[in-house]
């Protein structure tokens, strides 16, 4: 048999179990709740305490295989996605497969941001293919937490913790969930979304780093990057798959600001009930935005098997991506 | 490109922003926070309109509070 596709063997998710609301929010900086929900839709977000990317996507991983019915050693991908890894090396998906003892499985991290999961799913689409039946986890997973400046209140309301991920299984064409897509990175506009920078503290070098190691956003630029760029990259994959926008049931947006949501659903004229939003519970979780939503709607059954989506991933990169799938 | 004239179109932009008609009473020193109770975003999508109408480039939103100091922007970077 021949395998050119895959299909969604099952989904899930963790968070860290600490909540912080807007209120708490307003106690150790100048910000209210309401200016919050007012400007991105975000309510409470999750954050880290003694959870790290790595036990949050190990236990996604553990979720993974116990729906599936499988064992760690039928894996023979992992993949995370992810910009805030607990380490530069080993990777996230190395532990990940260490923790979960997946011997048989390949593990490296890919990073492209809020767009890293999509970007996943299409290294995932390739690597699934071929004679013989394969099996990868593609999670993503943040603590983004790490990377927040607790005193910028323009960044610091945004994001939140947590991980969620798939089970993807080689399929054939005709059962296969991958339909399409579009993945464009746009680097000239780096600067305007950055974070993690590492100081260099060689002894040899007189340069002298500025640069912050947490996140800096050009508000405006990012907007407008999503807003312009978002229904081209829809309208792009869904060209791709032979597809019209009104054949997709579900579109899974990255969840980094309800009114960026908002803007792109009247622009495309895509109903509000089809554009699903979590962003209230988890704030913006970079790569692990999409799969939470996933998760969420795929248990809530919102999502059912047949449905036609749409995963879009837009952020630092600046990236952006759509992957048309039917579930 | 005259004063007025960008002040027209620049009008016209905030108009389309705004459901409810106060956008009626815009002058120059109309301020987009104070006098139009728009937020941040709101100012963002005015400036991308204002990009694409006068094809100009508008790093940052810092230093635009009022309408006019939007028509200065646009009419320096047109000079």
């Amino acid at each position: 048999m021949k395998f050119t596709n895959f299909r969604i063997a099952a989904t899930a998710s963790a968070v860290p179990k600490q909540v912080i609301t807007n209120d708490q929010l307003a106690q150790i900086m100048d910000t209210s709740d309401e200016w919050i929900v007012q400007r991105t839709g975000i309510h409470q977000r999750h954050i880290s305490d003694d959870e790290t990317t790595s036990t949050l996507c190990t236990s996604v991983a553990n979720q993974l295989l116990e729906e599936a019915g499988i064992t760690a050693n039928d894996i023979d991908y992992i993949i995370v996605a992810t910009m805030s890894p607990d380490f530069l090396t080993p990777s996230v998906s190395a532990m990940v497969q260490g923790n979960v003892g997946a011997k048989n499985a390949a593990a490296f991290d890919i990073n492209a941001a809020c767009s890293g999961f999509v970007y996943g799913m299409s290294v995932a689409h390739d690597l699934l293919k071929g004679d013989r039946q394969k099996r990868a986890l593609l999670i993503g997973g943040e603590t983004l937490s790490r990377l927040i400046d607790w005193h910028d209140r323009s960044t610091a309301v945004l994001f939140g913790d947590g991980a969620a991920g798939v089970l993807l299984e080689s399929a054939d064409d005709e059962h296969g969930a991958w339909r399409g897509e579009d993945i464009k990175t746009f680097g000239e506009l780096g600067r305007h979304l950055t974070a993690g920078h590492i100081v260099n503290r060689n002894p040899f070098s007189k340069q002298v780093d500025t640069q912050s190691p947490f996140f800096e956003m050009n508000g405006r630029r990012i907007y407008s990057f999503a807003v312009r760029n978002i229904p081209q990259s829809i309208n792009k994959a869904a060209e791709c798959a032979n597809n019209t926008i009104n054949d997709i049931n579900y579109f899974v947006f990255h969840q980094a600001n309800q009114r960026i949501i908002e803007h792109v659903a009247e622009d495309m004229e895509i109903s509000a009930d089809r554009c699903p939003i979590n962003i209230n519970e988890f704030g913006n979780t970079a790569a692990a935005s999409e799969p939470l939503l996933l998760d969420q709607l795929i248990k809530n059954q919102k999502i059912k098997r047949g449905d036609l989506l749409a995963l879009t991933g837009f952020g630092g990169g600046l990236t952006i991506g759509t992957e048309i799938i039917r579930y | 490109m005259t004063k007025e004239e960008v002040f027209n179109q620049i009008k016209d932009i905030v108009k389309d922003q705004m459901d409810d008609g106060t956008a009626d009473k815009i002058e120059e020193t109309t301020n987009f926070k104070t006098d139009l109770n728009l937020d941040s975003l709101d100012v963002f999508e005015i400036v991308d309109k204002i990009e694409d109408t006068f094809d100009v480039e508008i790093e940052s939103d810092e230093g635009i509070d009022t309408v006019g100091d939007l028509v200065d922007y646009v009419l320096k970077q047109k000079a």
